[in-house]
């Protein structure tokens, strides 16, 4: 492992909010995942770049124990959540996930109203006393994921009436009214057009002052514009980690600049 | 390889067809034939199936009764004077019978009907056997009747409403020994005094099965309450158990060797022939467990059982057809897998449970041969009590109601088993349209 990276880490560690440490995946025969070591800074966005199938979408989905749904996965290693082992024993991954949310690839959308798809989050976790509160907590997710005033006139329309971009903001609207710590975001604006992604990414340019946010992204220039911090994954190997600004500009692994520059992917 | 290899392109139009265009669309134009002529044959089948049952079958629906004023004489009917319902029960048809003899005598002579080609005997048989046992019921029913002179509805005899009905000619009536034609002219003249009437017969809905002479009287009655008994049981039982078993085959059980056979073994059960089940049942259920013959219980057990693996594969198909980043945003909100499941993947999964359960119950409604294996063939009078007694006690289904009586000899029974097929092609048909209607309701796009 580079020198320099563990110095910029032991620097790090004071402010981690998440940190992963010789984490590996297997899925079945297949080795998505080999000896991952990452911190997750509290109030941060950190992007994951690499690509197609280097294993950022399987990194992603140990944060949050996703991959436990997937009977051949097997994941080995440490990850922390404010210290605590994530993997656990006495872990419930449900009050992990309600503290660690999610926002997929895809819109995925509940086939329920405007309303029942911000609210559903915060009911099941008994968050608000009452309808007033639950209202609020509903409006501001709405307002925080810049849809509120497409769809104030019709909270009680189905989710899947929206448009696609419309249905991610509002699927980012659900992540956030559970109020989590950390939010993780699947290349969120892959279905989205120009317009909706930059409202996305304002949107995550406000919320990294409340959760650390962590995106896995496909453009360069979204990495670069909307994170503090950039991993970059190769073959299941984490190959440098560092500020954004250091890995654009002067990555240390020749790997990356390839990637960057546009020579591998 | 040199261009001198590959076919040299001979110039060609658009507008011709070559002999390989022709060829294929030959072969399209046949395939279409082949199809169109499949769907008439069948179409052709169906239509002769619905003309024959319709044909037979809407009769049975319609009813010639004979119409008198029979008055309730109260030194026969209720010698005490007291009303009391035990005494009068004393009374036998017999005496009802005499009383309706006097008044249907009385009423010709009235009208000016010669019947004085007919012998007592013959008078009385225009009417149903089953006249006296009914009229008594009504006065037992309403003791106050006594002393009045009210209007009776009898059943005509099955060969007099079979002459009204075209069944019975003037010339089948002369080789028959159960009628002649002296009567059918009596019969004749009554209805052109309005005496006799053809209507609509709702106790062919509502009236017990009648014995082999009666056939008039016969109604599907026992035979609807029983196969809605069975329908009841199966519903209550097959839908929570096959619900809650795909759930957790499809959503909990860890995929293993196991898991596969017992899926292999579900799609097998649904296949079973149902008379299987049928011997299943009477091992199981009657012989071992000791269960009445012919109650609902037990055939509401046994169309269980073959209900069950259809609904299985009906469930999990639909809960399959629930897109899984469904699951995954209930569960990336933090929601449990049971939370995940029931406020979500259900709900979606609802319409298609239902179109599953409801065409498994159709097919249990419509199922004779196991039921026959268990006893429900018996010839049932008596209406079962409401459940959970009504449950033991027995009953027959529609289905099996018309096999008993396409056995039977008297052709007014052939008449009344293609009634109860409508009836019975009536509810499955509502079925199917209720699968149909839920589907297209709740059919969801994602
Ligand atoms: N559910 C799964 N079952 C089996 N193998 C999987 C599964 N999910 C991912 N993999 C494998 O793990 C490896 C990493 O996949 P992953 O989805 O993490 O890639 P990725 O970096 O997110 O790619 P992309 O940019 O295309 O989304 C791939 O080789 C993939 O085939
Ligand atoms: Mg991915």
């Amino acid at each position: 492992m580079n020198v320099m990276q563990i110095a910029e880490r032991a620097t790090a560690t004071a402010t981690a909010k998440m940190t992963a440490r010789g984490v590996q995946v297997h899925y079945g025969e297949n080795h998505a995942l080999k000896d991952v070591d990452v911190d997750i800074l509290a109030g941060t966005v950190t992007a994951f770049i690499g690509p197609s199938g280097c294993g950022k979408s399987t990194f992603l989905r140990c944060l949050n124990r996703m991959n436990d749904t997937v009977a051949s996965a097997r994941v080995t290693g440490e990850i922390r959540l404010d210290g605590e082992d994530i993997y656990d024993r006495r872990v419930d991954p449900v009050t992990l996930r309600a503290r660690v949310g999610m926002v997929f690839q895809k819109p995925n959308p509940f086939p329920k109203s405007i309303y029942e798809n911000v609210a559903y989050g915060p009911r099941i976790h008994g968050l608000t006393r009452n309808r007033a509160e639950l209202d609020q907590v509903v409006e501001t997710s709405l307002r925080k994921a810049a849809l509120w005033n497409e769809v104030k006139d019709r909270l009680q329309a189905p989710g899947t009436g929206l448009s696609g971009g419309q249905q991610q903001r509002l699927c980012i609207a659900r992540a956030i009214a559970t109020a989590p710590e950390v939010l993780l975001m699947d290349e969120p604006c892959s279905a989205l057009d120009p317009i909706a992604t930059a409202q996305v990414e304002e949107l995550i340019d406000e919320l990294h002052t409340q959760f650390s946010v962590v995106i896995v992204t496909h453009s360069m220039q979204q990495a670069a514009r909307v994170s503090q911090r950039t991993a970059f994954f190769h073959l299941g190997h984490l190959v440098e980690y560092g500020e954004t600004g250091q890995i654009f500009t002067n990555p240390r692994d020749p790997r990356t600049e390839s990637y960057i520059t546009g020579r591998i992917g | 390889m040199t261009d001198a290899s590959l076919p040299a392109a001979a110039p060609k139009s658009l507008l011709v067809a070559d002999g390989r265009t022709r060829r294929r669309k030959a072969a399209e134009t046949r395939f279409r034939l082949y199809g169109v002529a499949a769907i008439a044959i069948g179409l052709l089948a169906l239509v002769f199936l619905l003309t024959s049952v319709l044909g037979n079958g809407v009769n049975a629906f319609r009813q010639t009764f004979v119409e008198i004023p029979v008055t309730l004489d109260e030194a026969v009917l209720d010698k005490t004077g007291t009303r009391d319902p035990k005494a009068m029960a004393k009374v036998t048809t017999v005496s009802y019978g005499k009383l309706i003899q006097q008044a249907l005598e009385a009423e010709l002579a009235t009208r000016g009907i010669d019947t004085s080609a007919l012998t007592e005997k013959q008078v009385m048989s225009l009417m149903s056997k089953e006249a006296p046992a009914d009229l008594r019921r009504q006065v037992l029913a309403d003791p106050l009747l006594i002393g009045q002179t009210i209007t009776f509805d009898a059943f005509a005899t099955s060969r007099v409403d079979g002459y009204f009905k075209g069944r019975v000619t003037m010339e089948s009536a002369s080789r028959d020994s159960n009628i002649t034609p002296e009567q059918l002219v009596v019969a004749e003249a009554m209805a052109g005094a309005g005496l006799i009437e053809t209507r609509w017969n709702w106790r062919f809905l509502t009236a017990p099965d009648a014995s082999e002479l009666r056939p008039e009287a016969a109604g599907l009655g026992v035979a609807i309450l029983g196969s809605a008994y069975m329908m009841l049981i199966v519903l209550v039982l097959s839908l929570p158990i096959g619900v809650a078993t795909s759930i957790y085959l499809e959503e909990m059980a860890p995929k293993n060797r196991w898991t596969d056979l017992i899926e292999v073994n579900i799609a097998n059960l649904a296949a079973v022939p149902s008379i299987v089940y049928g011997i299943l049942a009477l091992a199981l259920f009657i012989n071992f467990m000791g269960l009445p013959q012919s109650a609902p219980i037990v055939g509401g057990l046994v169309l269980t059982l073959m209900t069950l693996p259809t609904i299985i594969i009906a469930t999990r198909a639909a809960l399959q057809a629930v897109p899984p980043s469904i699951r995954d945003a209930a569960l990336g909100v933090g929601a449990s897998k049971m939370q995940s499941i029931f406020h979500h993947v259900l709900p979606l999964a609802m319409p298609g449970i239902l179109t599953g359960t409801i065409l498994g119950l159709a097919r249990a409604l419509g199922e004779s041969a196991p039921l026959l294996l268990i006893g429900m063939v018996a010839f049932v009078k008596d209406f079962p009590s409401a459940p959970p007694e009504g449950l033991m006690q027995p009953a027959t289904a529609l289905p099996v109601q018309v096999y008993q009586w396409t056995q039977r000899s008297d052709p007014a029974f052939v008449e009344r088993a293609s009634g109860a097929i409508i009836v019975l092609l009536t509810f499955l048909l509502t079925m199917n349209a209720v699968a149909i209607i839920l589907r297209r309701r709740f059919e969801r796009r994602w």
